[in-house]
């Protein structure tokens, strides 16, 4: 291994920012003669808007300006689009109804933006907001799926009848109806699946800065991809060309997910800094997250599994309602069939599935990619009833697993809900976990627990998911509305220095040090001498961003594939430098030389001769010695893992404690060791979240109950243990890294594995069925008959 | 209303004349462009925003700027000295206790604290004691690491 180079902990090149506090987030920003938004927010979920009153606000001293939606539409600004189409099974096309950045006519949930006020500081401004009188005719409203699919419930939309944005299927169903005709037996469940919201730590923020000399905007912005975000809000909302517009994602705060939508705030500041000709600056107060980035996960789901009688899985039946909040966000569309329907085979040899969504309107937050997007919603339905199957038919869940896991002499496997997994190795990571959990010594834990007066419990979940998102045509093909292959530009310098341009975006992943890596491994230079560069329209080709671990398995790949470039160009400059055939050229640790000869060039010199081109074939070569390539991938990649879970249950309080956690995750290739695990942490942690503490919580009037992080319960250093990693390594086969990605896989494989604990701990109990979050109310009532 | 406040700011005399209602976090970030400080929260949850008032840790947010007068306030930019990093801030790096790095400035001011009053804390006392600070990005497992560790190379150091 190279020192720095691929497979190297290599500690973080970003950190030295971070931990002298000179990182550079939007909010930490500021730009000459700025103005501060503040926005107006519905406070009821429906209702038409009769008047906005803006008087008082502008007649404040130090109000620039208030606009409304009238003053955009008016202005022509297009509607927020959806990334994404979806179509029904009848045929039909999604309902796609209108999102103007500011509501003009109607209010569809509480925090729908209505109104915007600009002011020379953030207090004036705050207090001008509150001197905007909305009159508001209110109407009913639906805050949940189940009032949303009531007979004669209200409607979000009109043309949505029923409240159902579309009704999807995929799979074989006569296939699937068949498998369960000749079953010996079936096991059903319902689930929740816990409606969440993000929190990154760094709340959203934009600033909008025209430059009326140029004609030019730029827009900086919290977010995980700013071409995506150029392409959106240019081409739809502001209609403003690419070469005018400059999307800036500087240090970003996180993003789980929640920073890949187009949000209207960034349309507003943009807009208005036109208007009042000065940089507008808008920043979130906590509150205002929760009621304004998209939320994630809220599905309910009913599935039947039909088994012979030795366990062996014959089909799966599910049927899915999925909450889409009030409008269609980025990818809302794709979250909850594209990124979960598809993953219902999960590691396991399931012949027949057919899966049936109806994606619904409800006046509540836009809902959208969380941390897995439609994966972990997948594998917690999946491993939660299989955990059921083996509890019904007395065999032991792991047992169960292996005997219907996909075996690696079946890859590539083709799943009946359109994937092909190219390669993996189910049970490899099951016994590497069981070790690493010490399992065969549970009993004996259980014991100590015990004798503490403490119901400890073990589960086990085995996941698998589809990242590195996607090859563009078969998402063109699934309802994708724009490409999503990846560019990375090498650009060496002439003393020999690498600048890498790429559109991958790192909010916490550390691409500035594993993208790094790759240029060590590739071209030997000095790890001090490669800076990566991200998140700037203004400096990068292209891009489209990164969610759905696919930074290293897309972003990754186009680098490597532009290093292949600049190793090609470099050997034929050496070739012409050592007088030698291009055929002859080794390159390796930086030198470049005449294989069989003690003749050679260092790279450094190859760059300079590149742009001192004195000596140099420029017949047959152009001077410099920078190259991009765009990736597009052949297929997703598959990683796959077992994690398994110990909890303790106060059985007087109903308290859950998590005190072991073990993940053995298969990530393919992996560039930086230390920098998976902290992802592998992260993600666990976010699926404990889910499993234990986290719910989003709206009253029957569409009130958001949990607006503040007073409400909503993140999870804390001491709601966790010590994790236990380890990882069992298949090379992904069609990309040139092998690598698969990991940074969701951590919430995606958890949540299941930390509740099939409680419930074996509750094992005395006749406990069935438990919902997330398994709060100490939930399981104390469960324990006592009233699950 | 507007009010003078002079403190010390990283070893700096400083003042600043305010509105009365401006939050501590308000003028270290906006007046004196400490942008290190982080707001990541409005109800004094998240601990993004921990700073040292005369030696103790502190939620910025959650202290109106009028209460600073004549304090001695150290942000994560004064940790450092004379371009040597601070051993808590090595320990972050070498331990990889940051990811996103918005709660990390808190993080380690709040380890400072902690580490002051006890310089030897076991891994419980450091769950504990980070009970007002809140990550989402490193599941806490290695930012207790680097605290252990960064607590330890203090004491020998
Ligand atoms: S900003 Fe969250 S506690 Fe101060
Ligand atoms: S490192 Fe991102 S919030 Fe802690």
């Amino acid at each position: 291994m190279t020192e720095n180079g691929f497979g190297a902990a290599v500690r973080r090149k970003e950190d030295h920012r971070f931990i002298t506090g000179l990182g550079q987030f939007v909010d930490d920003i500021n730009r000459p003669h700025q103005l501060y938004a503040q926005i107006i927010r519905s406070p009821i979920a429906h209702g038409k808007i009769n008047k906005v009153d803006v008087d008082a606000a502008i007649a404040m001293s130090g109000v620039v300006a208030v606009f409304t939606g009238a003053d955009m539409a008016a202005d022509g600004v297009g509607g927020i689009p959806c990334g994404w189409g979806i179509t029904s099974k009848d045929g039909s096309p999604m309902v796609e109804p209108g999102h103007p950045p500011l509501a003009a006519e109607c209010v569809r949930y509480v925090g729908d933006q209505v109104a915007v006020v600009l002011a020379e500081t953030r207090a004036i401004a705050r207090d001008a907001a509150e001197l905007v009188d909305v009159d508001y005719a209110e109407l009913p409203s639906v805050a949940n799926l189940e009032s949303a699919s009531a007979d004669g419930a209200p409607l979000v939309w009109d043309d949505a009848k029923g409240n159902i944005c579309f009704d999807w299927e995929i799979g074989d169903k006569s296939a699937t109806d068949a498998a369960f005709a000749g079953a010996d037996q079936v096991v059903t469940i319902d689930i929740v699946n816990n409606r969440l919201i993000a929190n990154a730590i760094e709340p959203r923020a934009a600033i909008g800065d025209y430059d009326a000399g140029k004609d030019e905007y730029t827009l900086y912005t919290t977010s995980q991809n700013p071409h995506v975000i150029r392409m959106l809000m240019g081409a739809f909302v502001l209609s403003i060309p690419e070469h005018k517009l400059r999307v800036i994602a500087p240090d970003v705060g996180g993003g789980f997910g929640s920073k890949i939508c187009h949000y209207a705030e960034e349309a507003i500041v943009t807009w208005a800094s036109r208007k009042v000709n000065r940089p507008v600056k808008w920043t979130a107060d906590r509150s205002e997250s929760f009621i304004s980035d998209a939320h994630g996960r809220d599905h309910v789901s009913h599935a039947e599994l039909a088994m012979s009688k030795d366990g062996d899985f014959l089909g799966l039946r599910v049927s899915t309602r999925a909450n889409l909040g009030a409008y269609l966000s980025t990818f809302g569309p794709a979250v909850p069939t594209i990124l979960y329907a598809t993953l219902l085979a999960g590691s396991y040899k399931t012949p027949a599935i057919h899966a049936e969504v109806k994606a619904m309107f409800t006046h509540t937050v836009p809902v959208d990619s969380y941390r897995g997007a439609g994966r972990p919603e997948a594998s917690y339905l999946l491993e939660r009833l299989v955990d059921k199957a083996a509890k019904q038919t007395g065999i032991d869940p792991i047992e169960l697993r292996r005997r219907n896991f996909i075996q690696p002499e079946d890859f590539p496997y083709q799943t009946p809900v359109a994937l092909e997994y190219d390669t993996g190795d189910y049970d490899a990571a099951v016994v590497k976990a069981i070790e690493l959990a010490d399992y065969a010594n549970f009993d004996q834990r259980r014991e100590e627990s015990a004798a503490r007066g403490k119901l400890r419990g073990v589960g086990i979940s085995t996941y698998i998911e589809a990242c590195g998102i996607a090859p563009s045509n078969v998402a063109g093909a699934l309802g994708a509305r724009a490409g999503l292959y990846e560019v990375g530009t090498v650009r060496v310098n002439p003393t020999g220095s690498v600048t890498v341009l790429t559109g991958s975006h790192s909010h916490g992943q550390g691409h500035e040090t594993t993208f790094a890596q790759l240029v060590v491994e590739a071209l030997g230079v000095d790890f001090d001498n490669v800076d990566i560069v991200h998140g700037d329209t203004g400096k990068v080709p292209f891009g489209m961003g990164t969610y759905g671990s696919r930074s290293a398995a897309v972003g990754g790949v186009a680098l490597m594939n532009a290093l292949e470039k600049i190793r090609t160009k470099a050997k034929k400059i050496a070739a012409h430098l050592l007088e030698a055939s291009e055929d002859d050229i080794e390159f390796k640790d930086g030198q470049l030389s005449v294989a069989g000869t003690d003749r050679s060039v260092a790279f450094g010199d190859v760059a300079m001769a590149a742009y001192v081109p004195h000596n140099y074939p420029l017949e047959t070569l152009e001077p410099g010695l920078e190259e991009t390539a765009f990736y597009d991938p052949k297929n997703f990649t598959f990683p796959a893992g077992c994690h398994i879970c110990e909890v303790e249950v106060d059985p007087d309080t109903g308290v859950v404690q998590v005190v072991r956690f073990t993940a053995g995750d298969d990530f393919g290739r992996i560039i930086n060791p230390m920098i998976v695990d902290g992802q592998v942490h992260g993600g666990v942690t976010q699926g404990i979240g889910q499993a234990l503490y986290e719910q989003c919580v709206y009253d029957d009037s569409g009130q958001l109950l949990t607006g503040s992080m007073m409400d909503y319960c993140l999870p804390k250093a001491d709601n966790v243990p010590n994790f236990a990693v380890t990882t069992n390594v298949t090379p992904c086969t069609h990309n040139v890294l092998g690598v698969k990605g990991c940074g969701e896989a951590g919430a995606i494989g958890s949540p299941s594995a930390v509740i099939n604990a409680v419930l074996n701990a509750l094992s005395d109990y006749n406990v069935d069925d438990l919902q997330m979050p398994a709060t100490s109310e939930r399981v104390w009532q469960a324990m006592q008959g009233n699950g | 209303m507007s009010i003078n406040v002079s403190f010390t700011l990283n070893g700096e005399a400083v003042s600043a004349h305010v509105a009365s209602r401006t939050l501590l976090v308000e003028m270290i970030r906006e007046r004196f462009g400490r942008t290190g400080t982080h707001v990541g929260c409005d109800t004094s949850q998240c601990g993004a925003c921990v700073i040292h008032v005369d030696g103790r840790s502190v939620k910025s947010c959650t202290m109106l700027a009028a209460q600073a007068d004549g304090t001695e306030i150290v942000t994560i930019e004064g940790v450092a000295k004379n371009g040597q990093l601070h051993p808590m801030q090595e320990a972050f790096r070498e331990h990889h206790g940051l990811q996103c790095g918005f709660c990390t400035p808190g993080m380690i001011m709040s380890a400072l604290d902690l580490v002051k009053q006890n310089p030897d804390p076991s891994e419980k006392e450091i769950r504990e004691w980070l009970e007002g600070n809140l990550c989402r990005c490193t599941g806490y497992h290695n930012i207790v690491r680097a605290i252990k560790a960064g607590a330890d190379s203090m004491r020998v150091g």
